[in-house]
């Protein structure tokens, strides 16, 4: 069963539901900052409309810095803005922004200790026709192994809106995961959002299985969810949106109540989410776990939904994970 | 205003000074750089002792002009002019290198107070130090931002990136030093990657580049005193320095790059720069 606390839209398992890109959350989230907090400055390298960085730029001209296509730039600006006060946003694609500049976000960002948010858009096979160029699936394992840093990756444009207005308040370093396609908005302006807590959006009566996800495939996790529920298989849904810091007493608490762990993510499964998750509850209560993502591969053309599908992502590959886990 | 011949003879007294802390300092702790600290002795004095506007008992005051170090492995020299200059006490500099120190092997912003950036991986200084001067500018803040690099870190896209940044936005409050001592590990710059011409480089990116020798103190203080003037512009010096300069056996040798100085080399530099290469007597002679 839905979660009522979870105050998700009742339209989220509907053709009805609205869908748009996490990445708009970007755009509606730093304006929204921006006008709290005059010290916002928004940096993008020469991908202003995809990642929603024109939407800032549109309400505060002066607050906009074009970088152009030079991301070690974008990211060692930044942390000068920051050593001048500013907060400042740089927006490109994952690949290239934390991809290409990983060096200069670990040295002078993390271990300069600035407060510089990178916000890491198209991340994930669901880029589509673009291809494997551009389809970052290692981003996460790059960003959370970096002392210092936050990481989040949100569900959908609605929880993406509430991380970006929460990553201007965090005093330090903070990594952002976005997807290009759209995909439902589940989330309401009511659900809560708190960086670092695991939320809950599904419990079955007598859950046997814990779906944990992260990004957009929260939604295929309900959806797998409902699937098993007809089967017989009771689950709980946990959105795990904040990958650093790791709600561990969430984790060890659905460890400990139900006894099986998949993870969902839309990233290699080597130092991903589900990397995440298993380095918690190996140390504090280990479970047969299943890794639901990209396994040693790169991405390719196609369609998004045709990818997650081919990619083993879908809510269907999900139910298989969490089928196999529960005739254990 | 130019300096009086006094100041100029006390700027070099100090650059002296420098040079026998990085030696004392680098045999301490066993590992470390020599040359470059010790070719850019004399820039360091200009700057801490003259140039920056800056309150070593306050370092974190917030109008105080920011000196970036792009090529964080001189930082030998930075700490040694920042003891003498009062920021801590000149003893220190002998926990260079050790666990536990303030002054780490590359230095780090947050472990000591009037370091502004954490550095060491090259070609990172100018974007930081071009960010900083665009954020101030913004704001109308008359803070002024020195970034030092290396020539070897012209090798460095980002550094290209950097200056194609400061260029197109016209940053005036920016000055770029170079220190052009044509070496770097594995060798004369011009054969491990040709860097002329430098000033064309820079001009073509809308620089105005000045050359001087990294020696000539009176040169150095000019120089910047042009740069405050250019208002269209971000100036980069190109100052020619001799690597190792105050220790004749070790100038203009790259493989002093990487290397501290051995206990008995370190008895004869100090001698050197203390007795004015044997023409001089006193306790060392």
């Amino acid at each position: 069963m839905i979660r009522t606390d979870a105050h998700l839209d009742p339209e989220l398992f509907g053709t009805e539901v609205e869908r748009k890109p996490t990445r708009d959350g970007f755009g509606h989230g730093v304006v929204e900052a921006g006008k709290t907090d005059k010290n916002i400055v928004v940096l993008c390298a020469d991908l202003k409309e995809s990642t929603r960085a024109e939407w800032f730029e549109k309400e505060f001209p002066e607050r906009y810095v074009e970088v152009g296509v030079a991301e070690q730039n974008l990211a060692t600006l930044a942390a000068g803005f920051a050593a001048a006060g500013k907060i400042p946003f740089i927006a490109s694609y994952a690949c290239f922004s934390p991809g290409r500049n990983y060096e200069q976000i670990r040295t002078t960002i993390a271990l300069n200790n600035r407060s510089v948010k990178v916000m890491g858009m198209h991340a994930g096979v669901s880029v589509g026709p673009d291809g494997a160029t551009h389809q970052m699936l290692e981003d996460i394992a790059l960003m959370r192994a970096l002392p210092r840093m936050t990481v989040i990756v949100p569900a959908d444009a609605e929880e993406a809106r509430k991380a970006v207005v929460a990553a201007a308040q965090i005093p330090g370093p903070v990594y952002i995961r976005f997807s290009r396609a759209a995909t439902p908005v589940f989330t309401t302006t009511k659900t809560p959002f708190s960086v670092g807590t695991a939320l809950t959006l599904w419990e079955s009566t007598k859950p046997e299985v814990a779906l944990i996800a992260a990004g957009a495939l929260v939604h295929e996790a309900l959806l797998a969810a409902r699937l098993l529920d007809a089967e017989g298989i009771g689950t709980v849904v946990m959105n795990l949106h904040t990958v650093k810091p790791l709600d561990e007493e969430a984790l060890v608490r659905a460890a400990k109540h139900i006894g099986r762990v998949v993870t969902i993510e839309e990233h290699q499964a080597a130092g991903g989410v589900g990397s995440a998750v298993a380095e918690c509850l190996a140390r504090r209560f280990p479970v047969p776990m299943r890794f639901v993502a990209v396994h040693d591969r790169f991405g390719e053309s196609g369609e998004p939904a045709e990818l997650i599908a081919h990619f083993g992502l879908d809510a269907e590959a999900i139910v298989r994970a969490a089928r196999e886990l529960s005739e254990l | 205003m130019a300096l009086t011949d006094e100041e100029v003879k006390n700027l070099e007294c100090r650059a002296q000074d420098i040079r026998a802390t990085i030696i004392t300092m680098l045999v301490a702790a066993g590992s470390g750089h020599t040359a470059g600290p010790l070719g850019m002795a004399d820039i360091f004095a200009a700057f801490y002792f003259h140039i920056l506007n800056h309150d070593p008992k306050n370092p974190e005051w917030e109008e105080r002009d920011r000196l970036i170090l792009s090529n964080g492995h001189i930082t030998p020299v930075r700490y040694a002019a920042m003891a003498h200059v009062g920021y801590f006490p000149v003893e220190e500099c002998l926990t260079l290198r050790k666990f536990g120190s303030r002054l780490q092997g590359h230095p780090e912003r947050e472990r000591l107070p009037g370091v502004e950036t954490t550095s060491g991986p090259l070609g990172s200084g100018l974007s930081q130090a071009a960010g900083l001067a665009y954020a101030f500018r913004m704001d109308s803040r008359r803070e002024r931002v020195y970034c030092f690099m290396s020539d070897g870190e012209q090798d460095a896209g980002n550094t290209w990136e950097g200056a194609m940044f400061a260029g197109k936005n016209k940053l005036h409050n920016l000055t770029a030093i170079i220190d052009r001592n044509n070496i770097q590990i594995n060798g004369m710059t011009e054969d491990v990657m040709p860097l002329e011409s430098l000033r064309a480089k820079y001009e073509a990116f809308n620089w105005h580049v000045l050359e001087i020798n990294g020696h000539d103190i009176p040169a150095v203080v000019a120089a910047v005193e042009e740069a405050k003037s250019v208002y269209e512009k971000p100036t980069v010096i190109i100052a020619h320095t001799i690597p190792g300069k105050g220790v004749p056996e070790i100038e203009f040798d790259y493989h002093w790059h990487g290397k501290p100085p051995s206990k008995e080399e370190a008895a004869r530099f100090l001698k050197g720069i203390r007795t004015c290469g044997g023409r001089v007597a006193g306790e060392y002679s």
